[in-house]
């Protein structure tokens, strides 16, 4: 048993650190985008990596994301893991393409013989007070999609092992980031423990009154809302999804079985987003114990407005304690 | 093809122009007047106002997320530019735009993009339309050196090419795609990709002097206007300031000796040396355009202090002509 070792770190700092162990650990792994070496990244998550593993494992790319995406799938079909950064969610449209119609197809169209082991990096998400395509949520057009698995980390430790298990997977992961959380917050990280399974969601706070679910940039929405309540002797149960295709409901509907309250919150606009779905499949499991509709709290169902006003659109604490308010007085 | 002395003063006004406007709006964005980041052109004015003065008032260009210059150039007043960075009802867009989308439609902008290279098929088709109207209208595609590797830029050259539509491609090359230098990720010369699609390519190897870029593009737009197709004009420059404001790459990946020279090919001094030398103005006149342009841009923050902000239910205008309902 090797020694505990721990590490104060944010998101950022674990994702670099999982991507550096996943290249130690395997050389087939590469890493490719646009300003990913020399640079690092715009938000340095490849921070070193080029100058410690050479030019042929971090590739500089063309600023062309179809044209990215593309080479990646034929170089995990040549035996590679491919690393995809694409620097904002919104520039993820021009290789949609790519993702959706060679990415998630390959594996099933040749009858299993060309897996997709790769992750294609999202930074998603707002916050940082920039505008459309810079700060979008684009999760449910890819878990929309069969054929590609989809998570969403939300603290420094789970981007540390979320990363390599994602890079380990022989299926194709839209791995998503929440970038105003990049830099936010540190966390203790021991390299030596046994990580959960990636494809888990897990219960993050205990509570009996109401269950919220959350997932990337929510999550700490969540916990800050659940803090907020206790305050005022209301007791919020808070599940972090960490993994949206395929998803993991199991530890929700037992949640939601004892509490009788759901509100699901994330920053992508409500209609047909993840809240919907999840929404869905609670109303099929535990219609008995539900004793209030299932609530979503989430973006407009505008394009992501000017910085100026990105505080209205996103989820805050009030807008989550509302629906909580208006769930607990159904 | 030749200027008037007027419009070779307007030429210098507008490139002083944005040189002050972007220089004010990098404060701004440092003092926290600006939410976000903002891409300057400075380092690029002749470059930019060489081609927009190619152009009739009439005529379209599309731009791209360095998007101060393009309409500046093209002629917009200031206020309103200003008060679209800040976010502003005055704005140009409402405040909706920002500085990413700075696009005054008054002057012929087809709209500015974040997507890098969206935009330049929108150009293509803009000059579809003029050549089934046969109006005359001549489309101008704004893109840098990082778009050009960007497919759907040869996707809409094929299109004028065929279809001989009355498009310029242009390609600003200041050398560099964030911290990405060209020449690594670019194969051959830009300017000779025109050659596969059958159109003239050119390459204005000193994107410095106004008047080369000028006649450059006055040539491809005459050939457009003249209904013989489609041009590309590759126009190498230089971008003086980080690729956006309040950024810092940290990185060497600019060496110093390289951006000393290109400082020393400032666009606007050149062009006022040479305005003088040719006896259009005098270097008084020359002070008092600088002075007057100072002004104007201070008028014009002071008219982005003086906006109110936008009413947040705007935020739920304008997703449609007829109103679906938000719903949620
Ligand atoms: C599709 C897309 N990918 C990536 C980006 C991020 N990005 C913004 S500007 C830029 C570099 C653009 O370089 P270039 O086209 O040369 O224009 P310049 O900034 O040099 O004027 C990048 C990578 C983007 N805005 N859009
Ligand atoms: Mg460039």
């Amino acid at each position: 048993m090797s020694a505990q070792r721990t590490t104060r770190i944010t998101l950022a700092k674990g994702l670099n650190m999982g991507l550096r162990r996943a290249m130690e650990d395997d050389p087939k792994v590469l890493v490719m985008g646009e300003d990913v070496g020399k640079l690092g990244g715009v938000f340095r998550i490849t921070d070193g990596l080029q100058k410690d593993f050479g030019e042929d494992r971090v590739i500089d790319s063309p600023l062309a994301e179809s044209g990215i995406v593309g080479t990646a799938v034929g170089m995990a079909l040549r035996g590679y893991r491919p690393v995809v950064e694409i620097q904002f969610d919104g520039f993820v449209y021009p290789a949609y393409d790519q993702i959706v119609c060679q990415v998630a197809k390959m594996c099933y169209r040749s009858k299993g013989r060309t897996p997709m082991p790769m992750v294609i990096r999202i930074p998603f998400g707002g916050g940082i007070g920039a505008v459309e395509h810079h700060s979008e949520s684009p999760e449910a057009q890819f878990a929309h999609t069969p054929g590609l698995k989809v998570v969403a980390c939300s603290n420094p430790v789970d981007g540390y092992w979320m990363i390599q298990q994602a890079i380990a997977s022989d299926d194709p992961v839209v791995f998503l980031e929440p970038k105003r959380q990049y830099h936010a917050d540190k966390a203790d990280l021991d390299e030596t423990t046994t990580p959960e399974p990636l494809f888990a969601s897990r219960v993050v706070r205990r509570g009996t009154d109401a269950t919220v679910v959350a997932y990337g940039p929510t999550v700490k929405t969540a916990m800050r809302a659940a803090e907020a309540a206790a305050t005022e002797g209301q007791s919020l149960e808070v599940v972090d999804l960490r993994t949206l295709s395929p998803l993991d409901l199991d530890p929700v509907y037992d949640s939601v079985r004892r509490t009788g309250r759901l509100v699901v919150c994330h920053e992508a606009h409500v209609n047909l987003g993840m809240g919907a779905e999840v929404a869905a499949r609670v109303a099929e499991e535990c219609f008995y114990s539900l004793e209030a509709p299932v609530l979503r709290v989430g973006g407009f169902d505008t394009p992501y407005p000017a910085s100026r006003i990105e505080e209205d659109f996103l989820p805050d604490l009030d807008r989550v304690l509302d629906a909580v308010d208006r769930s607990l007085a159904y | 093809m030749s200027l008037t002395n007027e419009e070779l003063l307007e030429m210098q006004r507008r490139m002083v122009r944005i040189r002050r406007f972007d220089e004010r709006a990098s404060k701004m964005v440092k003092r926290g007047q600006i939410p976000g980041t903002v891409h300057t052109s400075i380092g690029q004015e002749a470059q930019v106002v060489g081609a927009c003065m190619a152009l009739g008032d009439d005529d379209y260009m599309s731009g791209n997320h360095r998007s101060h210059g393009h309409p500046i150039g093209k002629g917009s007043p200031l206020g309103p530019l200003m008060a679209e960075l800040v976010g502003k009802s005055g704005g140009v867009c409402g405040g909706k735009g920002g500085s990413l989308h700075l696009a005054d439609f008054a002057v012929g902008s087809l709209g500015e993009s974040g997507i890098v290279g969206s935009s330049i098929p929108i150009a293509t088709g803009a000059a579809l339309s003029s050549k089934v109207l046969g109006n005359g209208k001549v489309s101008l595609a704004f893109f840098g050196d990082g778009a050009a590797n960007q497919g759907c830029l040869y996707e809409a050259m094929n299109l004028a090419g065929v279809w001989q539509l009355p498009v310029v491609f242009l390609c600003e090359n200041n050398q560099y795609a964030l911290s990405t230098p060209a020449h690594t990720v670019t194969s051959g010369v830009i300017a000779d990709r025109a050659a596969g699609f059958g159109m003239p390519g050119v390459r204005v190897e000193d994107g410095q002097d106004a008047m080369a870029v000028y006649d450059a593009v006055s040539t491809a737009v005459e050939r457009a206007r003249a209904g013989d197709g489609p041009t590309l004009v590759e126009v190498v420059t230089y971008r003086y300031n980080e690729h956006s404001e309040g950024l810092r790459l940290g990185t060497d990946y600019r060496n110093a000796d390289e951006r000393t020279q290109w400082l020393e090919r400032d666009p606007i001094v050149l062009f006022r040396r040479h305005l003088v030398e040719t006896g259009v103005a005098t270097d008084e006149e020359m002070d008092a355009l600088e002075a007057e342009v100072l002004d104007e841009v201070e008028q014009a923050f002071q008219f982005s202090q003086d906006s109110p902000f936008p009413d947040p239910e705007v935020a739920f205008r304008d997703l449609y002509t007829e109103p679906i309902g938000v719903t949620s």
